[in-house]
């Protein structure tokens, strides 16, 4: 690990200020991703801003009808928060899963849609119930948020605050977990809010994406039935040791009916 | 409470109160005066000529003592990594055997070769210094399959090894074997891999090297399974230090599985570095360097061949295969797939003639040598794997076949056509016990049941046998072994008769201080917590070849049993003495020797408490002391066997396999510690169910990469990938050793990927599969589903 500089600000304005201040500085969230990377010393910031001194970044609430997450809020705690499970099922499935122990009592989902890894179970949920993700400077829709591998919106110093989720009828991450690290191989969240569907995919390509077609399907019959004529194009997927993109077309389909199913029978 | 704790019980791992408490001391843990820290620069190319490799960044980082390549070591005369067994090839001409420089020079010839050595004050300074290191690369063009290898116009690893071939090996009958493929009424045919593992033991290496200007003494802190071997190999042939001027120290090594058996070069050059330097240097291995420096294992590429009779019968056995060395012979790399895989193609069965041909290749990866199991798994994946495609194309239950050919328990001992003679052993046993416990006959049933979920269910069976306790020294020097590999045991018996052992195996999580501790409390009557072991220190343990092949029981265990027998017969010695008593009338029993027929007797306590204090001994036959040194040199291998049934459940929408049952019957000899057995076999099992499903070390073809080259990507079996084991045994005794163990440290190994795959394959039976090759992976299982289903749709 090369040598910092470590910061603890205890307010998000402080933290913005000192990511301005100097160069070379980044935030520090659950430090999952980028502790690892610093001691690889594939990361070297001269700054760490450590947002973990910051009140009320994490947690989580109601705000009307929106499901409200602090970007700080660690996977362990959203999975098991009692509001979640009893508004958003899903998504506190979806953070139990993600990982091991260790791993989700330090990873936030602030850290997660930041960081945008493309096989990240997160990114499929903000990115299928069309939650807005609140900064200190503005709200962006989750449609322009994930650019593309380990890109975002995001501006170099703007600090994620919180995640806000509009409630579905009915929703469902079914993930395919890459045998070797545990992450998404093949991810498909469902979400299903009056006649809408949106469908979003994880694992599969250089970055989360709406899946159009099985969208469409989904519109017309909310039915795992449905998709079974539908079939994914294989050739903008990714292929790598553990799944070539015939295989990861597969399990986009498999995981898609299966979610469909879950979220038809939530339990 | 003091209690004598034997051989049958099952105390708790005495070593465990250390190792769960946080308190081990791990060559990582320790640290010297002045110590300094070490860190490699290694290839980024497979194959390519170091044109120059330029130090003076590196150098002028502050806190940077000094960067070493592979010229300075060569300038300074330091010798190759040797081989500690080489072999012959058909034409009676030794192995091809190129030197195996510690840092490379002239040339790199896989990605990790280690090209400089950056030595700082602290580990970041060493670090940002090697990233400094320029090395101007000439890249050539590299290979990383065995088949390609070998083809004409191959890249060339060494100009004077032609073809990569480092050695063209074969054992057997070829014309016994040919004739009686002439006659026969099937062949039963295949072509499989077996896949390249690394090891990954949860402690990575490590190695501190100290050098004291005052008395000339080296001392080395490796993370090792045979100190003394490193002393003999390191000292005498790489950096020509004498025996006695370096004591070699492996402390609490945190899991070996074989990775840690091999004198490495990063041992040699912290040493070197520490007399350079003249203090400790310390380097500890980074994970995903160890990926690419500790030696590899398995990586086969085979044809076998299988001629039966009519009855089903076998006749003879026909194997090619292609072994991958990797870029540098690793010490014991030629050996395991010649010597130890071709004896064990027997298996269990009578085949009246073998015959296999071993082609050991270089290419542009990391060295390859022993992995738990080292050649004998291999050797009964291809064995098994021919019997099940037999019995299913001759249309004979994959079982009865077995049972047509085994060995029968009366046979025994039983000559094999490969070298070996087993001395004991009941397969016939083993198998029809398994066949119960994994309720076979209620298989079709559950079977009707998964495929009613659109599920396949399949069943698998794997026989094994394998040859352990390394080694009988007279054979193994006719096979090649360039030592004898006996093991010795010092009981020391103090004033107190508290017992401390000495004993030259090395415990890396097997539980030694626990099952030789038990050996003591039985033999000599001592409390089990009166026991202690001492071991992995060249300066306190007299000589011993360490810890692999399980031998460590075997051998090592041997040589305690004789040594206790010395200690009774000196304590009978002093009990005559001081009871004044005929010798012969001395009898030891339960900690207590008496005269027989009388009620005069004196404790084991006593008796070691007056042994040091004599006034009146007759010295020329009775000396004061009560320490016994024995060593032991095997007569025969032992071989522990089995029968391990499978269960597996495929999904074929995603081509996932779960296993559902695995029931295993094994044959270890006597057991000492039924838990550690248990526990031997457990994971044993699992490591071999990672060999079948998960694990794969892969290149790319083209740059010699390493694509699985951390745990993101290279898959190690995990708790929840397991069913619970259902595990017996059925011992038969060795006839040959002490106390009729045969070992059991590799058998879970050897027995599970042939019975997983064997279960896959019958899973996949509807669609007229007949071989999966390893690992099992979902992609791979669901392309397999995917092009039978075409090709059955087709037909
Ligand atoms: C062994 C292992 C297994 C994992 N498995 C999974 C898995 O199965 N599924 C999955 O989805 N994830 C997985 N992860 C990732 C993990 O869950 C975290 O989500 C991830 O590491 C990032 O979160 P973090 O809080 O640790 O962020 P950090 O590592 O602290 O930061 C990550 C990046 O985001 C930036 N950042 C952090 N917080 C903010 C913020 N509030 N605003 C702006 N930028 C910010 C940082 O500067 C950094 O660049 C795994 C990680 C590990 C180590």
């Amino acid at each position: 690990m090369k040598p910092f500089a470590y910061h603890k600000p205890d307010s998000v304005s402080a933290a913005v200020a000192l990511l301005a201040a100097h160069a070379n500085a980044v935030p520090l969230a659950g430090g999952m991703t980028l502790v690892p990377t610093m001691k690889q010393r594939l990361a070297g910031p001269d700054h760490i801003v450590d947002l973990s001194g910051i009140a009320g970044l994490s947690g989580v609430s109601m705000d009307g009808g929106t499901l409200v997450i602090g970007a700080s809020t660690r996977h362990a705690d959203v999975a098991s928060s009692e509001l979640v499970l009893a508004k958003l099922p899903a998504l506190a499935r979806l953070a139990g899963r993600i990982g091991d122990q260790q791993v989700r009592h330090r990873g936030t989902i602030g850290g997660s849609i930041a960081n945008n890894d493309p096989a990240a179970d997160y990114p499929a949920a903000v990115l299928a119930l069309g939650a807005d993700i609140v900064t200190d400077r503005r709200s962006i829709r989750a449609d322009d948020f994930f650019i593309d591998m380990f890109e975002t919106a995001l501006e170099p110093g703007e600090i994620v605050t919180s995640v806000r989720f509009p409630l579905p009828d009915a929703a469902a991450y079914c993930k395919f977990a890459n045998p070797a690290s545990r992450y998404a191989l093949a991810g498909v969240f469902v979400a299903k809010t009056g006649d809408a569907v949106r469908v979003a995919v994880t694992g599969a390509a250089s970055a989360v994406f709406r899946a159009g077609d099985i969208e469409t399907a989904l519109s017309e019959s909310f039915e795992p039935s449905a998709l079974e004529r539908i079939s994914i194009d294989a050739s903008g997927l990714m292929a790598d040791i553990h799944a070539d993109s015939e295989y990861r077309a597969q399990l986009v389909m498999v995981m898609a009916r299966r979610a469909v199913a879950m979220a038809l029978s939530p339990g | 409470m003091s209690e004598v704790i034997g051989i049958g019980s099952s105390p708790k791992r005495k070593e465990d109160a250390r190792f769960v408490r946080g308190r081990g001391n791990y060559v990582a843990d320790i640290k010297r005066p002045n110590m300094l820290v070490g860190v490699f620069h290694r290839s980024e190319h497979a194959h390519a000529i170091l044109k120059s490799v330029d130090v003076s960044a590196a150098l002028a980082v502050p806190g940077v003592r000094a960067v070493f390549t592979g010229e300075d070591m060569k300038a300074d005369n330091v010798g190759g990594l040797p081989v500690g067994w080489g072999i012959k090839g058909k034409d009676g001409e030794p192995m091809k055997e190129p030197p195996h420089p510690p840092m490379a020079h002239g040339k790199v010839r896989y990605v990790g070769d280690a090209i400089a050595f950056v030595v700082a004050e602290t580990e970041e300074q060493a670090q940002a210094a090697s990233e400094l290191v320029v090395v101007d690369y000439e890249v050539l063009p590299a290979v990383v399959g065995l088949v390609d290898a070998l083809k004409p116009g191959a890249p060339a690893i060494y100009d004077e090894v032609e073809n990569n071939l480092c050695c063209d090996w074969h054992l057997g009958d070829a014309p016994a074997v040919e004739a009686a493929f002439r006659s026969a009424a099937h062949v039963a045919s295949i072509e499989l891999v077996n896949n390249r593992l690394i090891g990954n033991p949860l402690e990575p290496r490590a190695a501190i090297g100290e050098y004291d200007f005052a008395t000339g003494q080296y001392t080395l802190w490796t993370t090792s399974q045979f100190p003394h071997v490193v002393r003999l190999l390191m000292g005498e042939m790489v950096l020509h230090i004498p025996q006695h001027k370096l004591r070699v120290v492996a402390p609490d090594v945190g899991g070996g599985f074989g990775v840690k058996q091999f004198h490495y070069a990063e041992e040699a050059v912290v040493t070197w570095a520490a007399g350079r330097l003249g203090g400790a240097v310390k380097w500890v291995c980074q994970r995903s360097e160890g990926f690419v420096s500790d030696a590899h294992g398995r990586d086969h590429v085979t044809e076998a061949e299988l001629a039966l009779d009519e009855a089903g019968k076998f006749l003879a056995m026909r194997v090619k295969t292609l072994a991958n060395m990797g870029a540098y012979l690793s010490t014991f790399g030629p050996n395991i797939p010649t010597n130890l895989y071709a004896p064990l193609l027997s298996g269990v069965y009578v085949i009246p003639s073998i015959y296999c041909e071993v082609k050991c290749v270089f290419t542009n990866t990391v060295p390859v040598d022993a992995y738990r199991g080292a050649g004998r798994p291999e050797a009964t994946f291809v064995v098994e794997r021919l019997v099940d495609l037999a019995a299913r194309e001759m249309g004979i239950d994959k079982i009865e076949i077995r049972k047509r050919n085994m060995i029968s328990r009366e046979s025994y001992p039983y000559q094999t056509p490969v070298l070996v003679e087993y001395d004991s052993g009941d397969p016939r046993g083993c198998l029809d016990r398994a066949e119960v416990l994994a309720d076979v006959a209620g298989f079709e049933a559950r079977r009707a049941e998964a495929a009613s979920r659109g599920k396949y269910l399949g069943l698998g069976i794997s026989t094994y046998v394998e040859a352990c306790g390394l080694a009988p020294s007279r054979l193994a020097g006719q096979l090649g072994a360039r030592g004898g590999l006996y093991e010795s045991a010092t009981v020391r018996v103090h004033p107190s008769g508290v017992v401390t052992v000495l004993i030259g195996t090395h415990n890396h999580g097997q539980g030694h201080e626990t099952t030789f501790a038990q050996i003591v409390s039985d033999h000599l009557g001592v409390p089990f917590e009166d026991v202690s072991i001492v071991c992995g220190d060249t300066d306190r343990v007299q000589f011993g070849m360490g810890t692999y092949g399980s031998r460590s029981l075997v051998v090592g265990g041997a040589a305690l049993a004789k040594a206790n027998d010395k200690v009774i017969l000196k304590g009978r010695k002093i009990a005559a003495h001081q009871l004044e008593a005929a010798l012969d009338d001395i009898i030891f029993e339960k900690g207590e020797f008496s005269v027989a027929g009388t009620d005069r007797k004196k404790s084991f306590v006593e008796i070691a408490g007056s042994a040091y204090v004599p006034f009146d001994y007759p010295l020329e036959t009775l000396e004061p002391g009560l320490e016994e040194q024995a060593f032991y040199d095997p007569v025969n291998f032992t071989y522990p066997g089995g029968a391990h049934f499978a269960e597996v459940e495929i999904d074929p929408e995603t081509g996932v396999v779960t296993i559902m049952r695995y029931t295993a019957v094994d044959d270890v000899g006597t057991v000492i510690n039924p838990m550690i057995v248990h526990g031997q076999l457990h994971g044993g099992i699992a490591q071999g169910i990672g060999q079948a499903l998960f694990e794969h070390g892969v290149y790319d073809q083209t740059s010699g990469q390493l694509l699985s080259g951390s745990f993101m990507d290279y898959c190690m079996p995990r708790a929840d990938n397991l069913p619970n084991f259902l595990l017996e045994q059925h011992s038969t005794t060795c006839t040959h050793t002490p106390m009729g163990v045969k070992g059991c440290g590799e058998c879970g190994t050897i027995g599970s990927p042939a019975a997983i795959i064997s279960a896959v394959v019958d899973a996949l039976k509807p669609l007229g599969v007949s071989h999966v090759d390893m690992p099992a992976t979902p992609n791979h299982i669901w392309n397999i589903i995917r092009s039978s289903s075409a090709r059955l749709a087709a037909e």
